[in-house]
């Protein structure tokens, strides 16, 4: 048990508040879908990968979105590709998150002018949590975009807003 | 090996009127202009001839040449009128080691060319591409779709940005709900 | 008796974890067996071509980065080899040495990750951590010349971005001497791995006349057992001065021509560039990499047609001067694009599973199929 061994009493009991709780389980196991579109898909693969190993923050690739809870958007969004990326998003449990990863889908990138069959930015489509920019952005700035996705989620609540 | 002037030399002779010109002058690339509806037959004898043995097409690219006369429409874009659509190709043979550019130009307001898919199956897709970005329709080809611009594409469009390799191309505002301009 | 089965159309992709990218790959079942495959593109156009006439000769450097992007520094080389063809400029020693070793490393990566997608997608995921592991070695070796782990803009018209680093050639020979033994690790890991070669032998067989009638390139025509690589029969840049051999498939574990075959091309080919590599570095002329570059690039009117020997295949650029400063016309002729219409011959009569062996095998980037 590593750090919590012999560290409890009898009780076997821990109390927290349900909204550190539930952050906590959701920002330590962001499931990411397994999703890459282009150039910056090779960096994510790179940051999943041996140097970098996005399993320590508990990103696992999972195929379906059924059971993803994020999207990282990597790569160019294209006007043929961004209806289908809008049906993965739906397809997406709740609460789900998007990283939008690199310039192109931030903005359109290199392609913001002449990109005829270039959605200019990814937030045209689909809600954005966390832009990570750079083309592509390098394997720490994913980790960083991840960092803040999480902090993110640490301040979410579940309590029912009263107005 | 044979150089561009010899097999234009041969190709004249075996067709005379529908090989059209050598364009020697041009640096790098020497071209042999060809009538847009002989370059089947000219492109089979290409392959079958055992003295020429061009057994690959290596590139086929369509080019809006841009010599009409510029025009205002009802709406004020700037459009071409009249001028051609040109298709370049690069033929290589692996057997011989010799290369020879074929080019042929068709009028803008219809543009057909034989297509060259039963000689190299390569120019399937390369033809479908020049289609979908220049408009250049291939006679006899088997699928001639789009295929790298959506479907439908021509729906949500106007008539002025179905091809976008034309150098008159105007973005459309929309295309299914997205906005297209930055 | 046979069995009653039944037709069936099936999706596959564009999110696909095996498709390589955004690939959408339309599947004519009849149970088990394919019938049909339609590969359906442009999920990823991204209008380089557009983007090549608005821009300058120098301008489009960075856009063919993002052709091919794991085999950046090929598609930068043949651009620059095309315009220096058209303007007839003749770079220095050692700009052409640089160029190729960089070249090579490339080509190193980009077979590495080719290698290790082709063992991932069909189940051997240890492969693919060990060759991203040897890839982040090449990777920094080039980031600490010219400043980017990807997409490089190096290789310039006329020169370099940057000069190499004082450690460059002590770290590549040292790259060098790490990576021999680690391809003999790799055979005993996955090239002659009884299930590696029960999925890939037999499968996905390509005869000779039908590659070079589908204009396939690469590894995958050198696969079905010819000898043909740019680099020795229409050589460009220096490489007529190297010794290396051209690996093809010879059918050891099936047929000539299968999806092994083009796996093992692919792992002899690194060891090629090893070789090239080791000849080169230790012979880089000293001068200045940038005192060929024109001040004003304005090619004189006419066409070029160049091609080089990307990792993928042949790649070419054909290229229509107005006599401006914007290229009137950039047509890429790429390798993965003429590589993947081989995909629906390959896959008749083949099993579903088999689909993305072949496809791995094949080896394309979606990056150059749509462009």
């Amino acid at each position: 048990m590593g750090l919590l061994d012999k560290e409890f009493s009898d009780g076997n009991i821990v109390i927290a508040k349900v909204d550190d709780l539930f952050n906590w389980a959701r920002l330590s196991s962001v499931w990411q879908l397994g999703f890459g579109l282009a150039c910056c898909a090779i960096e994510m693969m790179a940051t999943s990968m041996s140097h970098y190993d996005f399993d320590r923050f508990g990103v696992i690739p999972r195929n379906t979105p059924r059971q993803a809870d994020a999207i990282i958007i990597s790569g160019t969004v294209t006007l043929k590709m961004a209806l289908r990326i809008k049906r993965l998003y739906e397809q997406m449990p709740d609460p789900k998150y998007i990283i939008s990863m690199g310039s192109c889908a931030n903005c359109g990138g290199p392609y913001w002018e002449h990109g005829y069959h270039v959605l200019k930015g990814i937030d045209r489509v689909i809600p954005v949590d966390v832009y990570v920019p750079g083309c592509p952005p390098r394997p720490e700035a994913l980790l960083e975009g991840l960092l803040k996705l999480q902090e993110k989620i640490r301040n979410e609540s579940l309590r029912k807003k009263s107005a | 090996m044979k150089s561009a002037e010899e097999i234009f030399d041969i190709l004249k002779k075996k067709f005379g009127d529908a090989v059209l010109s050598l364009d020697k002058d041009t640096p790098v690339e020497q071209i042999i202009s060809i009538d847009p509806l002989k370059i089947n037959l000219i492109s089979k004898y290409l392959r079958e001839n055992p003295e020429l043995q061009f057994d690959s097409l290596m590139c086929l690219s369509g080019v809006d040449d841009a010599n009409g006369i510029k025009v205002k429409d009802a709406e004020g874009n700037e459009i071409i009128e009249g001028g051609t659509l040109s298709v370049y190709y690069n033929l290589h043979s692996v057997s011989l080691k010799h290369k020879i550019t074929l080019k042929v130009s068709t009028p803008r307001n219809d543009p057909q060319i034989e297509s060259l898919e039963k000689i190299w199956k390569s120019a399937n897709w390369h033809e479908r591409e020049a289609f979908d970005l220049i408009g250049i329709k291939f006679l006899n080809h088997p699928d001639l779709r789009r295929i790298l611009m959506p479907y439908d594409w021509d729906e949500f469009t106007e008539e002025i940005s179905r091809h976008p390799l034309r150098k008159d191309y105007k973005n459309p505002e929309f295309y299914q709900g997205m906005k297209v301009p930055y | 008796m046979a069995l009653k089965t039944e037709h069936m159309v099936l999706n596959m992709g564009p999110q696909h974890p095996s498709t390589h990218g955004v690939l959408r790959l339309e599947l004519e079942i009849e149970g088990e067996l394919v019938n049909k495959v339609t590969p359906h593109l442009g999920y990823l156009h991204r209008c380089f071509e557009k983007h090549a006439e608005a821009m300058q000769y120098n301008q489009v450097v960075p856009y063919t980065d993002r052709l091919d992007y794991l085999a950046s520094i090929g598609n930068n080389f043949g651009y620059a080899l095309a315009v220096e063809k058209l303007m007839g400029i003749q770079v220095p020693e050692r700009v052409e040495y640089i160029r190729v070793i960089m070249a090579e490393l490339q080509r190193i990566a980009s077979h590495l990750v080719a290698i290790g997608s082709n063992g991932a997608d069909i189940g051997a995921l240890t492969p693919f951590l060990y060759l991203f592991r040897d890839r982040e070695h090449i990777l920094s070796i080039i980031e600490e010349t010219c400043g980017a782990r990807m997409l490089y803009n190096y290789i310039w018209i006329g020169g370099l971005s940057h000069d190499i680093h004082p450690d460059f050639v002590r770290k590549t020979k040292e790259f060098v001497n790490y990576f021999k033994p680690t391809i003999v690790e790799l055979d005993n890991l996955l090239s002659f791995n009884k299930i590696f070669i029960e999925r890939t032998a037999n499968i996905g067989i390509l005869p000779v006349d039908t590659a070079i009638n589908f204009g396939a390139s690469g590894p995958t025509l050198r696969g079905s057992g010819i000898k043909f690589d740019l680099r020795r029969d229409d050589p460009y840049s220096i490489y007529d001065r190297f010794d290396f051999e051209i690996p093809v498939g010879k059918g050891l574990m099936g047929t000539v021509g299968d999806c092994w075959d083009r796996y093992n091309v692919r792992i002899r080919e690194m060891e090629q560039s090893l070789r090239i590599i080791e000849q080169a570095v230790d012979n880089i002329p000293e001068g200045d990499v940038q005192s060929a570059i024109p001040k004003r690039i304005k090619p004189p009117k006419g066409t070029v047609y160049k091609r080089v020997e990307n990792p993928r295949g042949e790649l070419g650029y054909f290229i229509i001067s107005d006599g401006t400063v914007n290229p009137f016309r950039v047509k890429v002729r790429a390798p993965s694009f003429v590589n993947l219409e081989v995909l629906g011959e390959l896959c008749k009569g083949n099993l579903v599973a088999d689909i993305i062996a072949i496809l791995g095998s094949i080896d394309i980037v979606l990056g150059e199929v749509d462009r």
